[in-house]
């Protein structure tokens, strides 16, 4: 019995030994191979390379440039049939609700990119090196350009300063007022403006000049027409930019990144991508979803027909401008011409949004081709800055002449000659300047803004309500996590 | 199951003597195999005297009394008693196997208890049944054979996944339970049918002691293993069978679809497509060029065992080749598995054990259920193509509105997949036992998987005419993966009666558990030839700028300690009580370890005097547990925010990558909990011929962990390659009632037969979804329509969200009477869906969507057959599955695309239809999702049916073989359902978007021609 119990007490010491040098320590490791999100930027290609993700969310601006055009009177929402993105067609007939989860990727892709912008700079001061100022300019660009998407769709929303969202936040921090939204960008843009360099380092990267233009665009739509003007005088003062003179070249891959383009979003077809996550894809996404279905004929290549041209906007071009058929595609006169066919999709017009409609496909072009289209968005546009300024100088009643100066350079381009000038001042002239904008801009998305700030959406878009309609719902999901923090916007 | 009864086979009869002792002698056999039995026992009854056979089964004793009973025993054989009246040395005692007895032991993990003293909800299925079904994999056999149990399949394909759910889904993440092969995590369709002993299902809190892997329940799975002191057992099995669709759907023909599409246009407006319908005939059954019968599944096993008084060994191998009944080889499986099973008694004291498993398969598959998969492509096409051009090439499917941009040729689209996948396992484990004292007994176990798998995927470079499958520069992508796993096991089992009457068993012990891995992938362009044969990267040229490589790797641990006391009265009153300590690197610091108890306890009333020697109730017994089980099948890392989102963007032309956060972190992340509650009675009645089990459950999930949870987009969680966190945010209820009821009697020794029949009743409920909606949304319908399935509170786990249908409106005027339909699309016409008002404001929009269905089945019944007579053996299985509904989505809804012919009986008039809408080509909202797309999927398999022949013993034995069995059968006979689709029971396995059918691979129906011989 001694013997068993000595034998006993071994096995003890030996069992808790094996067992015992199984402690805790075993489940504490580091995840492998994988940097911790927290223990981040501790050198300056650690800032550029969370600077190139910030930059990322922008090519999902694709579906708000998309929304802005269907949800104008430019056109229709279009697709295979009425239950084709329901709400693509809900917003074209202006009935959508807060249930739209097309709305709701506006506001998750663009705080997205408020997110990834504030990494950076809740970092901002972790470690110093030479040209910090130009990242965090950017990264201040950026966030300046996501708040405005925001602002312009929802009105007002949270914002947190120099900080990431953190999960409970949307039930403690309250919605900010327009005018705070608004303060806050124009504290970025006026910082990235002084920061940002005026010839960029590579294309794509934001630059001082489009930090004024879209300064000056932020004041425009508060008709804050003095500093607007003052601001968008500097760009042009400038002398970076110049109008491209044959209208087609711009929306060609040729054309991309040329002198006219202040700001443009970049896109390539390398990369395939796939519906599960558009906003994942490094192509166009809205290219594809406007172009022609079932095409086939030459220079252009098939996609989902949303985005229909109606026939407003197509009798909206003057007789000589040569805008028409740059921003318009008659596909019943190219299919006579060339002998092209397509498939009529749902509310088929038989115009296309040429600007934006695929191409015919680079020998690289990898994946899901509708979703990888290679088309740059040229989202500040010189000609843009030009009747921005025309805009400021007429409306705030400074300078007519300088207002009719800038409107008619865009005009002369268009028509290749000066009897297209106008010659009107005040009032009419303000229209004069609105009317260039819709055609000179058709397709480029927008139309619906400025629709709204200039109150004539209710003129013009059918079922548009006045003090509803001039925002987008907040989507319901988001007023749900908010528990009661945050409230609709008006009528929805 | 098995039988109760005993043969006596008496070759020679002896004179009948007077003397008062006799000399008696003979051969003890097993029945089933006709072998001898070594190490048998034999006593004489109330005596002291006994023998054992010896390596031959013979045995031999002198000089017993006259009418002196001699009582045959072997461990898990029946009893056989024999008077002994005369002197005869050549008896041949047959012993029968008894897995079903009380005394039968059951494995409930670290340790076994007898069958009469399990407290638990645990089923067993053994190797007789898997003898009978035959499954492909071993999953099948689940099906209707085990209460509680469903198992749904993710396609018909060979190779395909099958899903396993014990009493219900619990949480939208991980349902899977997990499978302990000889002891160690395994992977159960992997295995080889034949290699298989039992199964044991663990069903309630019983499988607490495996803790953080118990939460779904625990499969646990014996293999074979030699016998001491027996000699070597040959057997080799084989059967070869031919497949064929257990479905086919009823499509239009050519004169019908014209007819159709006529109607179609002239309603939308449209000039007619077909001037004539005249000449169109019948057309293309595309769904008969697709899927093909008569093709061929072959199996052949074969394994040897047997065993010195010391040492055990048990070899077996197999192979097994099934082509599919689309597309054939090219979505065949292959696979391969060998296996070595070791035990040595290396001193009295230490016992050692080994079971080492290789496992090959190859798989090649086809696209399936989705949107452009093959049968999707088959049911959609038009009858009216041929599906060749006169050239003899494959009909392209034109590009039109009408056809979509998906819609392709199904026949070249399977010339064109070419892919493989490879797949290579070793697993096993090594145990020692060492018996310290008597009633201690110190063991530990190691067990490993190692696998690697190989993928190949070739996108060829094809035009079907302007499709989106339409591939301009071909590529091939690899895959290597490699995965790895080991746990160390360490416990003490030490055993205790007390007093004769209080029996303890006392385990404590610990586990560490530690998995890792690597994948890598890239991509090759321009692959020579455009063919497969030259599909490799290492003769691609093609660069391009994007990031084609990806790789990833992994190191997951995991350490638990554990105790368990199991004490009992008298065998009488069972108590057992458990308790775990587990850590895991799921978890942040902080919340990484875990404490799950549990608790079960027994009554036999029987044993009770008050009881009495009851004649018709000849064992009760009462149980119930409860217990708290943890769960961490979660992703990866949830607790700290990593820098794998995508982070790209195209500078100077060029695309860039930069550094994103991935996951959003939650520092506050904890272990689930499975809180279990079971309360079971066993009996059997009327002299142990029918047995009856019930058990009444709920389980609780809280803190259920939701991987990728809804929240607030403020937070980035939208942005590129950035997921939302894994939250504890959901509590979900599983409830039901289990009765298995078994029957079997000998009507004579040559006639027997058992009857099975089991049920199970389930109600899932949300109880919470803590994310401030309150729900969750997965699954798709259509294109470009909201997801249709959500986990809310108050309804089952993945129910389905839509739009509720009233019948169709028959005239204007009832339009009129009704809301505007126009926020769902369109505005109505006569011989459109009429949609409800569900919450009566007026109008129909998005917030009159409404519960429409559920895709769990309300209750789940096996209903099992088998019969014994002289040489034949009969069986058959069924199952079925009742109130489950599944969503129709293999419509491709475009104008052109062929349709089932229930559109024949569609509206065309007042008062012609008040179901089937009338068809147009111009704009209705018919096509959103609503009721009329969601069908009730209740059916009833027959699962199994199958007859056998056994060769008289006398006769094979002639050539040496001692057991030789022919048989012929079929699986998946027929399936009784009002489901139109392929299979009402088929589910790709999600809990969210699980019951929605892109046109589901149908199950094969497979006639089976089989031999077993036992050597």
């Amino acid at each position: 019995m001694k013997k068993n119990i000595y034998k006993i007490v071994t096995a003890t010491i030996l069992f808790s030994l094996i067992t015992a040098s199984c402690s805790d320590e075993f489940v504490d490791r580091d995840p492998v191979y994988s940097i911790d999100s927290e223990n981040y930027f501790n050198s300056k290609t650690d800032y550029e390379n969370a600077l190139v993700a910030a930059y990322d969310p922008l090519q999902s601006t694709y579906v708000n440039v998309l929304l802005g055009e269907i949800a104008s009177d430019n056109t229709l929402a279009g697709g295979e049939s009425q239950t084709d993105v329901i709400g693509f067609q809900q917003i074209d007939d202006m009935i959508h609700t807060p249930v739209n989860s097309n709305l709701r990727d506006i506001w998750n892709w663009m705080f997205g990119g408020v997110s990834r912008a504030n990494y950076i700079l809740e970092f901002k001061d972790k470690t110093a090196f030479e040209g910090k100022n130009q990242i965090i300019a950017e990264a201040r660009f950026l966030r300046a350009y996501y708040h405005f998407e925001l602002v312009k769709w929802f009105g007002g929303i949270p914002l947190k300063g120099d900080a990431r969202f953190k999960i409970g936040d949307e039930k403690t921090i309250a919605r900010s007022s327009v005018a705070e939204v608004y303060a806050s960008i124009e504290s970025d843009l006026i910082y990235a403006s002084e920061n940002l360099a005026a010839v960029p380092s590579q294309k794509g990267r934001a630059t001082k000049g489009a930090a004024l233009a879209l300064l000056g665009k932020a004041y425009l739509y508060q008709n804050n027409f003095a500093k607007a003007a003052t601001t968008l005088q500097r760009v042009i003062t400038d002398k970076n930019y110049s109008l491209v003179q044959d209208y087609n070249t711009i929306f060609e891959a040729a054309g991309e990144n040329g002198t006219e383009s202040v700001f443009e979003v970049q896109y390539t077809d390398v990369e395939g991508a796939g519906f599960g996550c558009l906003q994942c894809s490094e192509g166009n996404v809205a290219v594809g979803f406007s172009g022609p279905r079932n095409y086939s004929g030459p220079l252009y290549t098939s996609g989902f027909s949303f985005n229909i041209p109606t026939a407003k906007i197509v009798n909206a071009f003057e007789v000589g401008d040569k805008r028409k058929d740059v921003a318009i595609l008659d596909m019943n006169a190219w299919g006579l011409a060339t002998g092209a066919t397509y498939g009529q999709g749902y509310e088929n017009t038989g115009y296309f949004n040429r600007k934006y409609i695929p191409r015919k496909r680079s020998a690289n072009a990898a994946g899901d081709l509708n979703l990888t289209n290679p088309n740059n968005y040229r989202a500040i546009r010189y000609a843009d800055v030009l009747l921005m300024a025309a805009e400021a100088y007429n409306r705030g009643g400074i300078d007519d002449a300088k207002a009719k100066l800038y409107l008619n350079e865009v005009r002369r381009r268009a028509f290749g000659d000066v009897n297209h000038d106008i010659t009107a001042s005040g009032a009419a002239l303000t229209d004069f300047i609105w009317a260039e904008r819709r055609v000179e801009f058709a397709g480029e998305g927008l139309r619906f803004f400025d629709l709204v700030r200039t109150k004539k959406a209710a003129q013009e878009i059918t079922g548009f309500t006045a003090g509803k309609n001039e925002l987008f719902p907040i989507p319901i999901e988001e007023i749900q996590f908010s528990s009661g923090n945050w409230t609709q916007n008006p009528g929805y | 199951m098995k039988s109760h009864y005993l043969l006596i086979i008496f070759l020679f009869f002896s004179t009948f003597g007077f003397a008062q002792s006799f000399d008696v002698g003979g051969i003890v056999k097993e029945k089933d195999s006709g072998l001898p039995i070594p190490g048998a026992n034999i006593q004489v009854k109330n005596s002291t005297s006994t023998a054992v056979t010896d390596f031959d089964g013979a045995f031999t004793l002198k000089k017993i009394p006259s009418g002196a009973t001699l009582v045959f025993s072997y461990i898990g054989y029946k009893n056989f008693e024999y008077k002994v009246n005369s002197n005869n040395s050549n008896l041949t005692i047959v012993l029968e196997e008894d897995a079903k007895t009380l005394d039968e032991v059951v494995i409930i993990g670290y340790g076994s208890q007898k069958r009469r003293e399990v407290t638990g909800a645990v089923s067993v299925v053994d190797s007789k049944t898997l003898d009978i079904l035959k499954p492909v994999k071993i999953e099948q056999a689940l099906q209707g054979t085990v209460s509680g149990v469903n198992v749904t399949t993710q396609s018909g394909s060979p190779g395909a996944a099958l899903d396993i759910r014990i009493r219900g889904i619990a949480t939208n993440g991980e349902n899977r339970p997990t499978t302990i092969i000889d002891g160690y995590v395994g992977e159960l369709g992997l295995l080889n049918p034949n290699d298989i002993e039992s199964i044991t299902v663990l069903k309630d809190a019983q499988a607490a002691i495996y803790g953080t892997i118990g939460a779904n329940g625990v499969i646990l799975v014996t293999t074979k293993s030699g016998k001491k002191n027996s000699k070597s057992r040959m057997s080799y099995n084989t059967y070869v069978g031919f497949q064929e669709a257990s479905a086919k759907l009823n499509l239009l023909n050519a004169t019908e679809y014209a007819l159709l599409l006529n109607e179609s246009y002239a309603n939308g407006g449209k000039t007619l497509p077909y001037s004539s319908v005249i000449g169109q005939g019948k057309g293309t059954n595309w769904q008969d060029e697709v899927v093909s019968s008569g093709v061929p599944i072959i199996n052949h096993d074969m394994s040897i065992s047997g065993g010195s008084d010391k040492v055990t060994y048990a070899v077996s191998g197999s192979h097994l080749d099934q082509e599919g009944i689309v597309g054939q080889q090219k979505s065949g499986f292959l696979r391969n598995t060998a296996r070595v099973s070791l035990t040595a008694d290396v001193t009295d004291q230490l016992k050692l054990k080994t079971n080492v498993i290789y496992t090959y398969f190859n798989r090649k598959t086809l696209s399936e259920n989705g949107l452009g998969s093959v049968l999707f492509n088959a049911l959609n096409v038009p009858s009216i193509f041929s599906t060749r051009n006169e050239a003899g090439q494959y009909t392209v499917v034109p590009n039109t509105t009408g056809l979509g941009n998906e819609i392709i040729n199904p026949l070249a689209q399977i010339e064109n997949t070419n892919n493989d996948y490879n797949f290579k396992k070793l697993n096993g484990n090594f145990g020692l036992d060492y018996k310290l004292v008597d009633g201690l007994t110190l063991s530990s176990s190691m067990g490993f998987n190692t696998s690697n798998a190989k993928s190949k995927d070739f996108a060829k470079a094809v035009n079907y005419g302007g499709k989106v499958f339409d591939v301009v520069r071909s590529s091939v992508t690899q895959g290597a993966i490699n995965d790895n796993n080991y746990s160390f096991d360490a416990f003490a089992t030490y055993t205790k009666s007390v007093a004769e009457d209080h029996n303890l068993v006392v385990t404590v012990g610990n586990t560490i558990f530690k998995e890792w891995g690597n994948g890598l992938y890239a991509t090759g362009y321009d692959v020579p030839n455009n063919s497969w044969d030259f599909a490799d990267i290492g003769l691609t040229t093609g660069i391009v700028d994007a990031k084609t490589n990806s790789s990833y790797t992994y190191d997951e641990r995991r350490l638990s300690y554990f105790g368990r006391m199991q004490y009992d009265y008298k065998g009488k009153y069972l108590l057992s009580a458990m308790l775990r300590r587990d850590a895991s690197t799921k978890f942040g610091p902080g919340n990484k370890v875990g404490y799950f108890p549990s608790f079960t306890a027994g009554w036999v009333i029987s044993d009770e005097g008050f009881f009495g020697e009851d004649k018709k109730i000849n064992f009760m017994k009462l149980r119930a547990s409860y217990g708290t089980l943890g769960n961490d099948q979660i992703p990866n890392n949830g607790y700290v925010s990593l820098l794998s989102g995508e982070g790209t963007y195209v500078f100077d032309g060029s695309l860039v990558n930069g550094a994103a956060t991935g996951q959003i972190a939650n520092p506050d992340l904890k272990w689930e909990e499975a809180r279990k509650f079971d309360v079971g009675m066993d009996m059997k009645l009327f002299n142990s011929k029918v047995s009856l089990v019930a058990d009444y459950f709920i389980d609780t999930r809280k803190d259920l962990l939701i991987p990728n949870i809804p929240v607030s987009g403020i937070t980035g969680n939208y942005a590129p390659g950035a997921s939302a966190p894994t939250v504890n945010a959901g509590t979900v209820r599983n409830s039901g009632f289990e009765f298995s009821v078994d029957y079997k009697h000998d009507f004579s020794e040559n006639l027997n037969m058992s009857v099975g029949y089991n049920v199970t009743f389930l109600k899932n409920e949300v109880l919470e979804v803590n994310n401030g909606t309150g729900f969750i949304e997965g699954g798709s319908f259509g294109v470009g329509q909201p997801a249709p399935s959500r986990m809310q509170v108050g309804l089952p786990i993945g129910y389905f969200y839509g739009y509720k249908a009233d019948g169709l409106f028959q005239n204007q005027a009832e339009i009129d009477a009704n809301p505007s339909q126009l926020a769902l699309g369109a505005n109505a016409a006569p011989g459109d869906i009429r949609f409800v008002d569900t919450n009566a404001d007026g109008k129909i929009d998005a917030n009159d969507r409404t519960d429409i269905g559920n895709p769990i089945p309300q209750a789940t019944m096996g209903f099992n057959f088998q019969m014994n007579y002289k040489n034949l053996d009969f069986a058959v299985y069924t199952f079925a599955s009742v109130g489950n509904d599944m969503v129709r989505n293999y419509e491709r809804t475009l104008s052109d695309a062929n349709r089932l012919n229930y559109v024949l009986d569609r509206w065309t008039g007042e008062g012609t239809s008040n179901y089937v809408p009338r068809v147009t080509t111009g704009a209705t909202a018919n096509n959103v999702f609503s009721d009329y797309f969601v069908e009730d999927a209740s059916y009833l398999r027959i699962q199994n049916i199958q007859l056998g022949y056994t060769l008289n013993p006398n006769v094979s034995e002639l050539a040496k073989i001692t057991k030789l069995r022919l048989y012929a059968g079929v699986n998946n006979l027929y399936t009784f359902t009002n489901y139109r689709g392929f299979d009402p029971g088929a589910s790709n396995g999600n809990p969210i978007g699980g019951g929605i059918d892109y046109g589901f691979y149908p199950i094969p129906r497979t006639y089976l021609l089989g031999l077993n011989i036992n050597f």
